[in-house]
């Protein structure tokens, strides 16, 4: 793997840069790899489409900006609409299934459909931790970090909050595998 | 209690590194004014100066961020300053007191569109001249611009180091893409961590003339409450501080401010080539601009192009025989820039018409991407 | 006397951070208290005193003069106030009276000015006072009691300027203008600033207007940092 790039897209204040800090993180610090996370600064942090992007690579990262993204993790509709033109041709696309509705995308491209949000509710009884379902799934089917590191990363990203977010972690690594096993190749 | 160096790896933003790269160089003042894209500085600082014994105000505009800065570092502490070209605007009237009563003081200018407000929340490298020009008057100033989160960290303690050696501002002058973004930071244990700190005098309190320099150019300083009595003017003055009007007067001082840059730049400047040896084609660029240019050229390699970059470190001053050396064999000089043209006009006096010099301007508010760059080079190649 | 630090603007009273045989600092138009505050917080220790004229501390300097009180820094500022900018000729400035003549309303000022002491008090200060450069014994009286008093001082002197305001609006001499000075001011210990009557040609109240407590900002720094020291 010489250099993966992600997106994660939704709307301000649904844990979006956080969730990309956690996963540049995971890689960076826990994986010892090579990791650059931005985010595009816009003048709105809620409630507008944002998103947040990592590069990860095995070597020493020059461009440090997102070209064609290989994963996109998209938790909202407006996210996932406006950020999904310029994916890599065989890229991953992991939708929270309760908030986005999967519109028509690019031959070639995996997407997996993630009840994060329902997960969030129902079984964490806490909608907040619903990004970081999201983060488990996006371990689970990507493979771009290993679980180990990102446990780390949420647990030093949520000091008081750390068996919540781990249990909500590893519940998302659940619906990931049950994702794959449900996914097809969009032709 | 929290330590001032937070010796270890984390995953964090350059912004955050500045401010963390200040502490470890010793810095324990910090005035500022809140502006975008460099106010985590302000923020990391109001959090961790008070922990760790230091003082952070947030003062009531940038003029007054960096009159207090000065005077926080003449009553003996290490200080700084952080804002973005906007601010830089305001601060230029005081940066020109702080060269004239030679003050040691870091200012990192974070800088974004312009002119005017511009563009608060985009990259831009739009004040290199700003930086060099801003105030008043001849001077000579320091101003380091870093390409990583790693060296916000690195060139902070180092620009400290600098102003405190040359009693001269320096500024780090970062773009919003090494602001922003978040790398790996790595922290030395402090007692690795080189720290210079200014020449005090030697001589009792009678016998100090507070602006009699040095066989360096540079005068021992003393600071407030230290019973030397010393008196500092903005005003043209000699070597007791006391303003003297006449023509020999600024004789003595307005070159030595100067000169005690321009001939210890080679104790200042600082660059670094990539594949420059061979190099046909030389690819000039700095900041987050010049990861755009190693890609670039990594990939021009690839295909056989003899390119190779040169990225100066430090901006002023200029690193003028790093850039020859590394142009020895250059056909094609090309400079990239995040800007309507600045460094460009520094690069064409160093290789003054000897081989072509191209610009590659860029003011939308990203860098280039590594095949827009490539291809912007060989249009003005062929 | 080590831990005096005389600083200064720009203007006739700019110079007088010189005239000291202790640390001094003479900024830019406008900017000495904006460095006290920093001299202040980044050594707590050290005592500024800042001297200047109305034009440099209340025009190109009002906004650090406001807000300096507002935070109550340690400091003594000292306004030498001659209603006009006298180094550069004689311009009108934030305190020219009301019609007075100077080069730059040659007509009569039309601008409403400053009452100094309103100003200080309003903003937040300590101790407030107002003197003519004839009270020097009073004056001497209210800086020594300022400078052992900690936060914002603000002390006003009403000065002569012989050779430009004083001679455009037909004051006579330094010597006339200080038997001005005595006929028509009344001293009034604890008025209200805002009350604090200023005219040139027919009264100016002078006195030690406030003199309060308020925790000192540098103070609170510490007491704030010792706190989050120990954690």
């Amino acid at each position: 793997m010489a250099r993966t790039e992600i997106r994660l897209g939704g709307l301000g204040g649904q844990g979006v840069i956080k969730s990309a800090v956690i996963i540049g993180e995971a890689a960076s610090i826990h994986d010892g790899k090579e990791a650059v996370q931005t985010a595009s600064y816009g003048p709105e942090s809620r409630g507008s489409a944002c998103k947040a992007e990592v590069i990860i690579s095995d070597a020493p990262i020059d461009y440090p900006l997102v070209l064609t993204p290989h994963v996109m993790v998209a938790l909202s509709n407006d996210a996932f609409h406006k950020y999904k033109e310029d994916l890599s041709k065989e890229a991953i696309v992991i939708i929270d299934s309760d908030l986005v509705k999967a519109g028509k995308i690019k031959a070639g491209v995996r997407l997996y459909q993630v009840p994060a949000a329902t997960t969030a509710h129902q079984v964490l009884k806490n909608p907040l931790v619903t990004n970081v379902v999201m983060l488990g799934a996006f371990t689970a089917i990507s493979k771009a970090v290993t679980p180990e590191a990102m446990r780390k990363a949420i647990a030093n990203a949520f000091p008081k909050y750390k068996e919540l977010n781990l249990r909500a972690f590893d519940e998302g690594m659940q619906l990931g595998h049950k994702a794959m096993e449900q996914s097809t190749t969009k032709k | 209690m929290q330590k001032a160096v937070l010796t270890g790896e984390r995953f964090t933003q350059g912004d955050i590194a500045a401010a963390e790269g200040a502490l470890a160089a010793g810095c324990r003042f910090f005035a500022g004014y809140p502006i975008t894209p460099a106010t985590e500085i302000a923020e990391r600082m109001a959090y961790r100066l008070p922990r760790i014994g230091g003082r952070y105000i947030q003062m009531e505009d940038e003029i007054a961020s960096c009159t207090a800065v000065v005077g926080a570092s003449y009553a003996g502490v290490k200080s700084m300053t952080a804002t973005s070209g906007p601010g830089v605007s305001l601060m230029n009237e005081t940066i020109g007191l702080a060269v004239m009563t030679e003050t040691p003081m870091v200012l990192v200018n974070v800088m974004r569109g312009g002119p005017s407000t511009g563009q608060p929340t985009e990259a831009s490298q739009s004040d290199i001249m700003q930086a060099k020009w801003g105030s008043h008057g001849d001077y000579e100033i320091i101003a380091l611009i870093p390409s990583s989160v790693q060296e916000m960290f690195d060139l902070t303690i180092q620009a400290f180091n600098l102003s405190e050696r040359f009693r001269v501002p320096a500024f780090v002058l970062a773009d919003e893409i090494i602001g922003h973004m978040r790398e790996r930071l790595v922290i030395p244990p402090e007692d690795e961590i080189e720290i210079v700190n200014r020449k005090k005098p030697t001589v009792p309190p009678e016998e100090y003339l507070p602006f009699k320099a040095e066989e360096d150019l540079v005068p021992p300083m003393a600071t407030f409450g230290e019973g030397y009595h010393f008196y500092a003017t903005g005003l043209t003055h000699d070597e007791r501080g006391y303003p003297v009007m006449d023509e020999e007067a600024q004789l003595a001082l307005v070159p030595r401010l100067c000169d005690k840059i321009r001939k210890n730049a080679d104790k200042i400047t600082r660059a670094e080539n990539t594949e420059t040896e061979d190099a046909e084609i030389l690819l000039v660029a700095y900041g987050g601009e010049a990861r755009t240019a190693l890609r670039a050229v990594k990939d021009a390699r690839a295909n056989g192009i003899k390119i190779g970059l040169f990225r100066p470190i430090s901006v002023w001053p200029f690193p003028k025989e790093q850039l020859k050396e590394a142009a020895a064999n250059a056909q094609h000089v090309v400079v990239a820039e995040l800007n309507y043209g600045q460094l460009v006009g520094e690069v064409e006096r160093v290789i003054r018409n000897e081989v072509p010099v191209h610009l590659i301007p860029r003011v939308c508010g990203t860098p280039h991407t590594p095949d827009e760059l490539m291809k912007e080079i060989r249009r003005r190649i062929n | 006397m080590d831990r005096l630090v005389v600083i200064s603007g720009i203007g006739c009273t700019g110079r007088a951070s010189g005239y000291f045989a202790a640390d001094s600092y003479h900024t830019t138009h406008g900017r000495a208290i904006a460095f006290a505050s920093g001299v202040k917080v980044a050594n707590p220790d050290l005592k500024p005193v800042v001297i200047s004229g109305d034009g440099d501390l209340f025009a190109i300097g009002g906004n650090h003069f406001i807000h300096a009180a507002r935070r109550n820094v340690d400091m003594l500022v000292l306004c030498v106030n001659n209603f006009n900018y006298g180094m550069t000729g004689g311009q009108m400035g934030p305190t020219t009276p009301d019609s007075a003549i100077t080069v730059t309303s040659p007509d009569g000022n039309i601008e409403h000015p400053f009452n100094l002491v309103s100003v200080a008090a309003a903003s937040g200060a300590v101790f407030v006072a107002r003197w003519t450069a004839l009270h020097a014994r009073r004056l001497t009286k209210s800086i020594e009691k300022a400078l052992q008093k900690k936060g914002f001082k603000f002390i006003e002197v009403i000065s002569p300027c012989p050779t430009l305001y004083d001679r455009y609006n037909r004051y006579g001499s330094g010597l006339d203008v200080m038997k001005k000075y005595r006929e028509i001011s009344v001293i009034r210990n604890f008025t209200d600033p805002m009350k604090a009557e200023i005219d040139y040609r027919t009264r100016i109240v002078c006195g030690e207007f406030v003199d309060t407590e308020k925790p000192e900002f540098t103070d609170l720094l510490a007491q704030q940092s010792d706190r989050l020291q120990k954690r």
